[in-house]
Order: C-alpha cells, then sequence, then structure tokens
C-alpha cells in the first residue's frame, strides 16, 4: 500500500516538522512494515509554471514531426515576452494550457534545463509530461494539458504537487484495514497519540424503499449491499488535478472520473466500489451463486467460465460482474466520445458498495486467477461498516466533480449479525508478554484500537467492525503489547529441563561428515530434483525400484519433474561442474534424503485442526507421504593422491570408494559385509555391494566401485569415476551400541608370514575369514600385505595373497612351537576352505 | 694382576721410571689427539691402552718391582693411565659429536616445501552452521528434533493455523507433490518451512516441549544471487507453562551473543504470522558495526548497509490454535517460536555475496570453512 504523506496528514495533524522517515520509524515500531519512504519531486527545481500555447509553426525536414511554438508564461520568465520552445509532442494544440519548464530549472534526475539550439532554433525550455515530471503514467504518452481554467503563469509545482514523500507499506495478511488512508490514519494517530479525523464518519442518509432494486439471495456471502444511484453526469468531466494527482502517488493510471472515484474512495476508506452504467442494467441487481459454465466477460475483456462456488452480481439477463472481484463489460461505464452518431458517455450510475465473504472472494480469485485489488482487500477483509459511507463519498464526489444529481433512493441490504467480543482475562497480554502492563492499559490500549472494553479482571472486548483479525485473546494482547512497544520488553530465559543432547542418528551423521572431510572429501549438497531420463543414464533397468520417483505437480523445470531416489545424480553433477571448472582431483560427499514411494500409498487427507488427531489419523497421514531415509555418497575423480617432490600420485580408484564405504560403516559401528556385486551404474567387475546383516538376514545397503564406461559417457564424466552409495539409516539400524575395549596382553608378540596360493577368483575375504578363524584365539590381528599374481611361478588363474599374522596370548609368552601350530591350523583351514596352498 | 715377586731384576723395571711413564703418557694423548675420525681414535685406543699398550705392560711389570718401590710405580703409572683414559674419553666425544652434527647436516632439508598429498576435505558450511547453531541451543537444555521434507499439508500448513483459504497458503510458493495416480492435489507438499517439524514435536512428545528444528526447506523460487528453491531453516519451539515474549527475547538475545559475541542483542518488531500471535520480525544488531554506521556516512557499513540492524527471521508467541491442533490445552501452556534461514546468515556472517556459490558444490568455496564454523 503506498501512502502519500500529504494525504496522511489530512487525517492526523502530524507536527510540520515529521518526515517520512520519522513517520515510518514510528509505524514500523507499531508493526506495520514501511518498506521504502519515495522522496518526490526531491531533486526538482523550478521555474516550472502553467503556460497557454499561442502559436505553433510545425518544422519539416526532420526525421520526426518537430513544433516550435510561443507559449505565455506570464510574468513566470521576467519579461512577459512570449517564451519561445521546440516540442516533438504532438497532443496538443494552440490555446491549450500547458506545462512549462523554464531555464535554470532542474527535472527529476538531476536534468538541468537551459537554453539550447536543437533542430536549427533555440529553445528556451519545455513543455512537460508526466513522465519528465516524475509524476508516473497518465496514459496520454504525451505532453500534460492542463484544464482550461487553470491560470497561466502559475507554479506547476505546487498544482501538481510534486513535492511529497509516499510511504510504501508491505501490509501482512490480516491486516486488510491498512489497505487504505483511513487505517494507515488510524495506525498513525494512534502511534503519535494524535485524534484521528475519520473520513468514514461523514453523514449517511438513511435506507429506504426507493432505492434501486436489489436483492441478495445468498446473505452468507454478502452480508451487506448499498446501492445508490447519480444521475446527470457530465460525460466530458474530467478528474481534477489533485484527484488525478492522488491516484497516481498511491500507483493507479487515472481513466474516467467515474472509475477515478470509485477508485480515490477505495484508496480512501478501503472499500472496494463498482458503478454500473444504468442504462445498462437491466431489472433488479442480484447476488448469488454462479451456476456452474454460466459465461462472462469481464472488464479486462477475458470470457469467464463461472464455477458454482463463484458469488455473482447479476441483472435480469444473468452475471454482471464477478462479486468483489471484478464488473462485468456488458454493464461497463462509457468514456466520454463524441461519434458520428452524437455524443457518447455514461450519464447515470448506479454505485454498488458491498460486503462479501472473504474466503469465497479468495476462491474465486485464485480460481480465476485475477488478483484485483477489489478481490485483494475482501479477502484479508473490509470493514462492512463502511460501506454506507463509501457509497456516499462516491455520490458526494460525482456531484460536485461531474455536476451529477444524488437520487433521494437508498438501498441497503444488511444480513444480521452482531459485534465480534472476546472475552479477556485482564492479566492476559501481562502473562503472554511478561510484563505487567496493570488493567488501566490494557483498556485503553484496545480502547484505542478501537474496541468498546468492559468489566473488571474479565474484560468483555467488542472489536471495531475494520479489524475481523481481531479474534482471539491473544489477538488483543498483541494489540497491547505493540503498542505498549516490542522495544520494551524485557529479556528473560525460561527454565528448561535437562536435554537429552543429540540422538544416536544425529551423531552419526555428524560423525560420518567428519570422517568423510577428514579423509580428503568436500561436501556437496545437491538439490532433490531429478530428471526420469538420468536413471536410464546410470543405466538402471527397467523395472529397478530407484525408478519409482515422487514427482512434482510445479517442478522449477520441466525437465527435473521427480524427486531424487539415490544421490548420485546430483552430486555426479556437481562433480561434472568442478571439472569443467577447472578442479580436476575430485572427492566429493553428500549425506541427504531420498524419496521412495510407497507400494500402496494414497493421497494424504485434510484433519480437523480443532482438537488433536487421533493416532490413526496421523498413522494415515504418515503413509501418504514417501519414505524418506537418509543415504550417504561419494563420487571421486582424477588424483587420490597427487604427485609432488615425495614421489608419484595415485589416482583415485574403485578401492578409495570401498574403503568410503567402509569408513561410514565404522563410524556407524556397522560391521559392513563387502562382497563382489553387479549393479547398474558401476563397471560390472569393480563394483562391490555393501551388506550389512540384521535379525538373520543380510540387507544389500549400498554399492561402491568405479562406474560403468557407459554411464561415465552418458554423463559425460571424467574417466574412471568411482562412487559409492549406501543407505545411513539402514547402518545406524544395525551399528552396535558402545564399543567394547579389548584386553591388552603385555606378553610378546609371535609373528608368521604367510604366502597362500589360490585362485584368481577367491576373494580375499575368503580366505582371510578361513585363516582367522583356523588360527583361533591366539590370532591378535591379521593383516595382507601383498597380492601377488605371475603365471610363470604360481601358474595360470593363480594368485598369491601374502598375510602377516600376529599371535599373541594373554597370560604367557607363546613358544615358536605354539605359534606355528596355529598358524599350520590357519592355513589347513583356509586351504579346506579355498584350496590355498603354501607358496613353495 | 702380577703375583707378588721378591726377586726382581733392576733392568727390567728400567721401564718404570717416572720419565718413561710420563713418555707413554703424552704419546698416547699426542695419539688421540691427533686421532681426526673414529676410527683414528679406535686405532690409537687399541695402541695405548690395549692390552699390548706400552702403559699396560708397564703396570704388569710393577709386580718385579721391590716391595718399597712397588707403591710409587702404581701410583705414578695409575695417574698416568687415567689421564690417558680421560683424555680418550674426551676426544671419543668430541669426534662422535662432530659427526653427530655432520650428519644432521647432511639429513637437512627444505622445510618450506609444500605438502598437499591429499588435499584436506571439508564439510558443507550450510551444514556446519547449522550445527554451530543447534549446539547453542543444545547446550541449554534443547532437543534437536527432524522430520520429513516430503510431508502432509496438514502438518505443513493446516495444523499452523494456514486453513485452505489462508492468504498464507496462496502465498507460500509451494511446490505440490503428484498423487500416486498422478492426481494434483494428493494433499502432499515439499514443506515450505521446518514449522511442521514443531507439530510432529507437539504430537510425539511428552510436555513441555524444547526443540529445535533445523533442515531443508523448499519455495518455488528460481535460483539467482539472492533466492534458491532448496534452502535451509532452523526453528525453535518451547511450549511450557508460563512462557512469555520476555523469554522469546531473552532466548533469542542468547542465541545472537553466542553466535556473534557479547554485547549483541536483537530487536522485534510486529508482525503477522498464522502460526503465532503475537508475531514479531526479529532484528539482530549488527554484528560488524554495532549500530554506528547509522547516520555516520564517513563509516558505511556493507554488512547491514548502515541500517545498523540485520533482519534475521520471523518469531513470536506459539498461537493457541496450533496448541489445540495439537492436542496441547493452551489455558495451561503457552510456547513461543522463531525460525530463520540460515543461508541468509551464511551470507552476512561470512560475506557470501552471491547465494548460487552455497548450491553448486564448487570445492572451492567450500574447502575454506573446514570442519567447523
Amino acid at each position: 500500500m503506498r501512502v502519500p504523506l500529504s494525504w496522511l496528514r489530512e487525517y492526523v495533524d502530524l507536527p510540520a516538522t515529521q518526515t517520512g522517515r520519522d513517520v515510518q520509524a514510528k509505524l514500523i515500531s507499531a508493526g506495520l512494515e514501511v518498506e521504502t519512504v519515495e522522496q518526490l519531486g526531491a531533486d526538482l527545481k523550478g521555474p516550472l509554471v502553467v503556460g497557454q500555447v499561442l502559436t505553433i509553426e510545425e518544422l519539416e525536414g526532420f526525421k520526426k514531426p518537430i513544433r516550435f511554438c510561443t507559449v505565455d508564461v506570464g510574468q513566470a520568465n521576467g519579461t512577459g515576452e512570449p517564451q519561445e520552445i521546440v516540442c516533438g509532442a504532438r497532443n496538443f494544440q494552440v490555446g491549450d494550457k500547458v506545462v512549462v519548464v523554464l531555464p535554470g530549472a532542474t527535472l527529476p534526475g538531476g536534468f538541468s534545463i537551459a537554453a539550447r539550439k536543437t533542430y536549427g532554433r533555440t529553445s528556451h525550455g519545455m513543455i512537460c509530461s508526466s513522465d519528465e515530471l516524475g509524476m508516473g503514467d497518465d496514459g496520454t504518452h504525451g505532453i500534460i494539458v492542463l484544464p482550461p481554467e487553470t491560470e497561466v503563469g502559475r507554479d506547476a509545482i505546487e498544482l501538481l504537487e510534486l513535492v511529497d514523500e509516499v510511504l510504501d507499506i508491505a501490509v501482512t495478511a490480516n491486516r486488510g484495514d491498512c489497505l487504505s488512508i483511513r487505517g494507515v490514519a488510524r495506525e498513525t494517530a494512534i502511534a503519535y497519540g494524535l485524534p484521528l479525523r475519520d473520513p468514514a464518519l461523514i453523514d449517511v442518509p438513511a435506507p429506504n424503499a426507493y432505492g434501486y432494486p436489489v436483492q441478495v439471495t445468498d446473505p452468507f456471502g454478502c452480508d451487506r449491499f448499498t446501492a445508490r444511484t447519480v444521475t446527470g453526469l457530465r460525460p466530458e468531466a474530467r478528474s481534477p488535478i489533485w484527484l488525478q494527482r492522488r491516484l497516481q502517488k498511491v500507483g493507479m493510471r487515472p481513466i474516467s472520473l467515474a472509475v477515478d472515484v470509485t477508485n480515490y474512495v477505495m484508496m480512501e476508506l478501503g472499500q472496494p466500489l463498482h458503478a454500473y452504467d444504468r442504462s445498462l442494467v437491466q431489472g433488479t441487481i442480484g447476488v448469488r451463486r454462479a451456476q456452474e459454465g454460466e459465461k462472462l466477460v469481464t472488464l479486462d475483456g477475458v470470457e469467464r467460465t463461472l464455477h458454482a462456488e463463484d458469488l455473482v452480481i447479476t441483472d435480469e439477463r444473468g452475471p454482471i460482474g464477478l462479486a468483489g472481484v471484478m464488473g462485468g463489460a456488458n454493464t461497463e461505464i462509457a468514456d466520454h466520445e463524441v461519434t458520428e452518431d452524437g455524443v457518447n458517455g455514461t450519464s447515470d450510475v448506479v454505485i454498488e458498495a458491498a460486503h462479501f465473504d472473504a474466503v469465497s472472494i479468495a476462491r474465486t480469485a485464485r480460481r480465476h486467477k485475477l488478483l484485483s485489488e477489489a478481490s485483494r482487500r475482501f479477502e484479508r477483509g473490509v470493514d462492512p461498516q463502511a460501506a454506507a459511507a463509501a457509497a456516499q463519498r462516491t455520490v458526494d464526489l460525482l456531484v460536485l466533480l461531474a455536476g451529477g444529481t444524488a437520487e433521494a433512493g437508498v438501498t441497503e441490504i444488511i444480513a444480521p449479525s452482531a459485534p465480534h467480543t472476546i472475552t479477556l482475562p485482564a492479566g492476559h497480554p501481562d502473562k503472554v508478554a511478561g510484563v505487567d502492563y496493570g488493567r488501566e492499559t490494557v483498556v485503553r490500549r484496545l480502547q484505542q484500537v478501537g474496541c468498546d472494553v468492559y468489566g473488571q479482571d474479565e474484560l468483555l472486548v467488542t472489536v471495531p467492525s475494520w479489524r475481523p483479525d481481531l479474534a482471539d485473546p491473544n489477538d488483543l494482547a498483541e494489540e497491547v503489547i505493540r503498542l505498549e512497544g516490542y522495544e520494551n520488553l524485557p529479556s528473560t530465559l525460561p527454565k528448561l529441563p535437562s536435554g537429552r543432547g543429540l540422538t544416536h542418528r544425529q551423531r552419526l551423521h555428524r560423525r560420518v561428515g567428519r570422517a568423510l572431510a577428514g579423509a580428503g572429501y568436500v561436501e556437496a549438497p545437491n538439490y532433490p530434483f531429478v530428471s526420469e531420463q538420468v536413471f536410464g543414464q546410470l543405466g538402471l533397468e527397467a523395472g529397478d525400484p530407484a525408478r519409482r520417483v515422487v514427482k512434482l505437480v510445479n517442478p522449477l523445470s520441466d525437465e527435473e519433474p521427480a524427486l531424487r531416489t539415490t544421490l548420485l545424480p546430483g552430486l555426479l553433477g556437481a562433480l561434472r561442474r568442478n571439472d569443467g571448472r577447472g578442479s580436476h582431483d575430485l572427492a566429493l560427499f553428500e549425506t541427504g534424503l531420498v524419496f521412495l514411494p510407497r507400494e500402496e500409498s494414497r493421497g494424504a487427507t485434510h484433519l480437523p485442526v480443532d482438537r488433536r488427531p487421533t493416532e490413526e489419523e496421523i498413522a494415515a497421514l504418515n503413509a501418504a507421504l514417501p519414505e524418506q531415509p537418509r543415504h550417504v555418497a561419494v563420487v571421486l575423480a582424477g588424483a587420490r593422491e597427487q604427485a609432488g617432490w615425495w614421489g608419484k600420485g595415485r589416482p583415485a580408484d574403485w578401492a578409495d570408494a570401498v574403503e568410503a564405504g567402509r569408513a561410514v560403516a565404522r563410524e556407524a559401528g556397522a560391521e559392513l559385509i563387502v562382497r563382489k556385486g553387479q549393479y547398474g551404474p558401476w563397471h560390472p567387475g569393480r563394483c562391490a555391494e555393501l551388506v550389512v546383516a540384521a535379525d538373520g538376514a543380510e540387507r544389500i545397503v549400498g554399492h561402491a566401485g568405479e562406474l560403468h564406461p557407459r554411464v561415465v559417457k552418458a554423463l559425460g564424466l571424467p574417466e574412471r569415476t568411482c562412487a559409492m552409495e549406501l543407505d545411513l539409516d539402514a547402518l545406524e539400524a544395525v551399528g552396535d551400541g558402545a564399543p567394547q575395549a579389548p584386553g591388552i596382553s603385555t606378553f610378546p608378540v609371535a609373528t608368521q608370514d604367510v604366502a597362500l596360493v589360490v585362485d584368481k577368483p577367491v576373494p580375499a575375504v575368503e580366505v582371510e575369514a578361513a585363516l582367522r578363524e583356523g588360527a583361533g584365539e591366539l590370532l591378535e590381528s591379521i593383516r595382507l600385505f601383498d597380492v601377488y599374481e605371475n603365471a610363470e611361478q604360481l601358474g595360470e588363474g593363480r594368485k598369491s595373497l601374502a598375510y602377516a599374522l600376529r599371535f599373541r596370548a594373554a597370560d604367557r609368552t607363546l613358544t615358536v612351537d605354539e605359534a606355528s601350530a596355529a598358524r599350520d591350523a590357519a592355513v589347513a583351514l583356509a586351504g579346506e576352505r579355498t584350496g590355498a596352498v603354501l607358496r613353495g | 694382576m702380577s703375583a707378588p715377586n721378591k726377586s726382581y731384576d733392576p733392568v727390567e723395571v728400567e721401564a718404570l721410571k717416572p720419565e718413561e711413564i710420563e713418555r707413554m703418557r703424552d704419546e698416547a694423548l699426542a695419539a688421540f689427539a691427533a686421532a681426526d675420525s673414529l676410527d683414528a681414535l679406535h686405532e690409537a685406543k687399541v695402541a695405548h691402552t690395549g692390552p699390548a699398550s706400552p702403559l699396560a705392560l708397564a703396570n704388569r711389570e710393577i709386580g718385579a718391582l721391590p716391595p718399597h718401590a712397588k707403591a710409587e710405580a702404581g701410583k705414578r703409572v695409575g695417574m698416568a693411565r687415567g689421564a690417558v683414559n680421560k683424555a680418550l674419553a674426551a676426544r671419543q666425544a668430541e669426534l662422535e659429536a662432530e659427526r653427530d652434527a655432520r650428519v644432521l647436516v647432511e639429513e637437512d632439508v627444505d622445510v618450506t616445501l609444500p605438502y598437499d598429498r591429499v588435499p584436506a576435505g571439508a564439510r558443507h558450511p550450510l551444514t556446519t552452521l547449522s550445527e554451530r547453531i543447534e549446539d547453542v541451543f543444545v547446550a541449554m537444555g534443547y532437543e534437536v528434533a527432524e522430520g520429513p521434507q516430503v510431508e502432509a499439508e496438514w502438518f505443513n500448513f493446516d495444523a499452523l493455523n494456514i486453513g485452505p483459504d489462508h492468504p498464507a497458503r496462496g502465498e507460500a510458493d509451494t511446490f505440490f507433490v503428484q498423487g500416486p495416480d498422478g492426481g494434483t492435489e494428493s494433499g502432499v507438499v515439499l514443506r515450505t518451512h521446518t514449522s511442521p517439524v514443531q507439530i510432529r514435536s507437539l504430537l510425539d512428545r511428552e510436555l513441555p516441549v524444547y526443540v529445535i528444528c533445523p533442515g531443508r526447506v523448499y519455495r518455488t523460487d528460481e535460483l539467482d544471487a539472492t533466492h534458491t528453491p532448496v534452502f535451509h531453516q532452523v526453528e525453535l519451539l518451547a511450549v511450557d507453562e508460563g512462557l512469555t515474549m520476555a523469554d522469546l527475547k531473552g532466548t533469542l538475545d542468547h542465541m545472537v551473543q553466542s553466535l556473534f559475541g557479547e554485547g549483541m542483542k536483537t530487536r522485534l518488531r510486529p508482525n503477522f504470522f498464522p502460526f503465532t500471535e503475537p508475531s514479531a520480525e526479529m532484528d539482530m544488531l549488527c554484528y560488524v558495526c554495532k549500530g554506528e554506521s547509522v547516520g555516520n556516512p564517513d563509516r558505511p557499513c556493507r554488512t547491514c548497509s548502515s541500517e545498523g540492524w540485520i533482519e534475521l527471521g520471523g518469531c513470536g508467541m506459539v498461537n493457541p490454535r496450533v496448541l489445540t491442533a495439537c492436542g496441547v490445552d493452551p489455558e495451561k501452556y503457552s510456547g513461543f517460536a522463531f525460525g530463520f534461514g540460515i543461508e541468509r546468515m551464511l551470507m552476512f556472517r561470512h560475506n557470501v555475496e552471491d547465494m548460487r556459490d552455497m548450491v553448486e558444490g564448487d570445492v572451492r568455496f567450500t574447502r575454506p570453512f573446514g570442519m567447523e564454523i
């Protein structure tokens, strides 16, 4: 809402010294978000005067038509001689009154005016357009032509009210009353402790039976309808400058007198109004719900198919307006126009000032994607008691400015309603704020905002008609607290019960991040939006569960309508982006939710809010949501270890990816089974399946390794990109509790190395498991320190695995024989299980 | 040691003359001093202190002396050998020190060589800033609550007093989720704020409830320098008996002091949110200029645009209607809540100038933030 300070001052006697900035600070502290204070005409300097065009000479031979004019500016130029001015505009003629800026002046934007040569003549100033004066659009696209009665030589800065301050207020959804100068003036008056001259407090004639006939068949949708008629409007009457200027300052474009007046009154009082051309309305005006499929062409020229819930204004023929949103074209007021048939233009109007149900208007506006100044106000709450005053104000202005005659008939239909009353314990605001305001202050503040207050300890508060947002005791508490000043609230701390700190899951999430960052990975969180094509690029088979996605109704990009089921698309995108920007040695990680639709799912129902939902209702809501487990993923490309003065580097490979999985599992305290796997995105020979065991069953929780060359190509990734992804929540579920301390023997260690030859496909993990089991409890640790393949020495298809075994007993020094016996048992079991033989 | 000898040969004891012994001693000392390496010293040691060395032989001859001469000769030889051994040890130490020093010199390296064999990793500053904020409240006794990001509208809107026709619902820039049949009215959305976690906390937890809810939220804004459709919020909820707006103010003050240092404070301005009543917009004192740039054109402040205050987010007393929807008796309990965006705080706390830097995952952006923030 744009509020000119000059207009505000009409209703509140602000001290002359108060600037827009001062008012802004006061209003912000009272709760109105004044975003900016626009300084109109701040750098404007005269002389800027009214002139009358005396002669026009058309200059030929230029690219565009140019006029050389002489203009009478009275004594404003010091000589009284006509001012010679070159002008490119065409929308004026000899005798017109125009705005002339004389040499020595400065126009908005710091544009200095001096006599200058142009088009072969000397121009001593300029004839001005509204744009050049910073007035906003007046729809003429030319220079300003003033009413003929304007006095020549008069100062135009004052005439056009060019210097002003405009507060721009972002009005919150609950304060419909502040979408009017009246409402903002009331807040200003309260903030300054000054009286308000309420523009709605005007004499209104009592309703009678002679008014324009109106029938409201839906009193819930329309609880108030006032109709007034004004006849004999002079069709050629124009809005006076002051009215046009006020509309421009609040951001509206002057159109025609009748429209301008209804807009003006709406801005002044907050009551949306509509003026029908009486000659085009046939019979009784009605208010009802539309019939499904009914058609109406609205003022914007769009034909709209109506919905059965839309509230419409009708005449005998059918809808003539979308109630509270926009009028219909069929009863539109016609502007003054001279045609062969004579002079056209509306001379008689019916004025509607009604009050409609906020929800109904909101739905209709949304349904038809038609947000108007009227709907914006009705949706947020309009003062129903101001309707009659607004109608009267409109009538008065039309009579005054267009020479019309107000008809005596006054139609007013009011659905009976009681004023809203709230019972408020007098101490409630104190309890909410934690401040002792006391009853007296509470009552005084509530009265200031317009409430009627009765009672002692229990206050009976009747809220004013313009504040439908005041519905609960806390709403009233807020009024008291904000007017007493939020800045005066003390600062105290509640006494909390002891908390239990982070949950296991939360700590794990942090640990995983630290462990991966400690291992050189950089965290790169990505948007969860993915295309469905990406699953094909990742090599997922048609039936892969990861292809079942949650989709958005209104995605930002139609290319990416789905939510991720895997972290890989986003993380690989980040890898590619970094690579493209010249960072080639990359190790990235991400932890985040993925979204997996449930097999059976229905939509979420809407539950009531006047009670706690039952456990079944909550369960049903949750069942409508996809599963959202937290995953962790890493991607690697380029060098894992850089080459440098210390020696050679090492490219990132499948083993790094698998190790990242192990590192995450270690943090989770989960025993991770790594075995050879095969899954779409990964290289079939270099893919590890990451498995956990829980309740006797094994579950695949992720994969790691080098990506499939096809995937690398399809996604434009660096060669040999590696990746790991696993379900962190699943790992957490199987994680052990606290680690148990091992017994530490201080007896000497006995070390035995063995090299075992096995067939190549035998996984090292199985050899090690057999060695471990065979060695028995004397084995302290085992470590694979070499893998060796050499067909000549070992035979085709064979490999040698060299292990260091460390034996130690808790209670004695082991003899060589004991250690050797344990080693032999280990080798024997490995031989039995995996066909391993000691390397000769 | 040789046995006592009563019959002795005066000729043989010639070697025990004082001048002879002095000569032997001096020769040994000279040999040690001349030894320029540990090997040379070892040779000299064998020659002058070994079993075949003159002094050793002389010592052996003491036994052959007449009893009256034995004591004096023994003393003389003993002193000579003592001096020799001492000199040997000293030279030995000297040469070893020289050798050690030389080795250390030879092993000299350029310690300024860089070592970026495995460049350091880092966590994303949005993660670590969120954790930093969580920790402030966990230390006060709050617990961290989490919830789904794809959320039922009832949790995201209705229970928060944003009914189906509430103007705020239309203004929320919501991503709607398709129903299982592709329908557009599934009642499921991407959460537009972390407030649904407050509702879940009130439904799931015993009263009193003191939780902090960090997490990702979604709005249909295009990504540009100041907007991102996916961003992060932290919200706080406290519901207990007798909580007041002053408690809210104190909690906010404590937070900004913990995050930005002593002397920091917050300012509340009235505002409107459906889920709080009374509601306020919260600002914090500019931690850079402490408000001193206001009206002081000589010292402009980039961080707060010389406003003196930085807008943080929204807050207020939990609307009793929200408590009712969660089955909490608003006559007995009251609560406060606040929420703000992590991206914004990261921008003004760490001078991030473009929102896109936070979402693109460029390692050059993230690395400097390390493990904690």
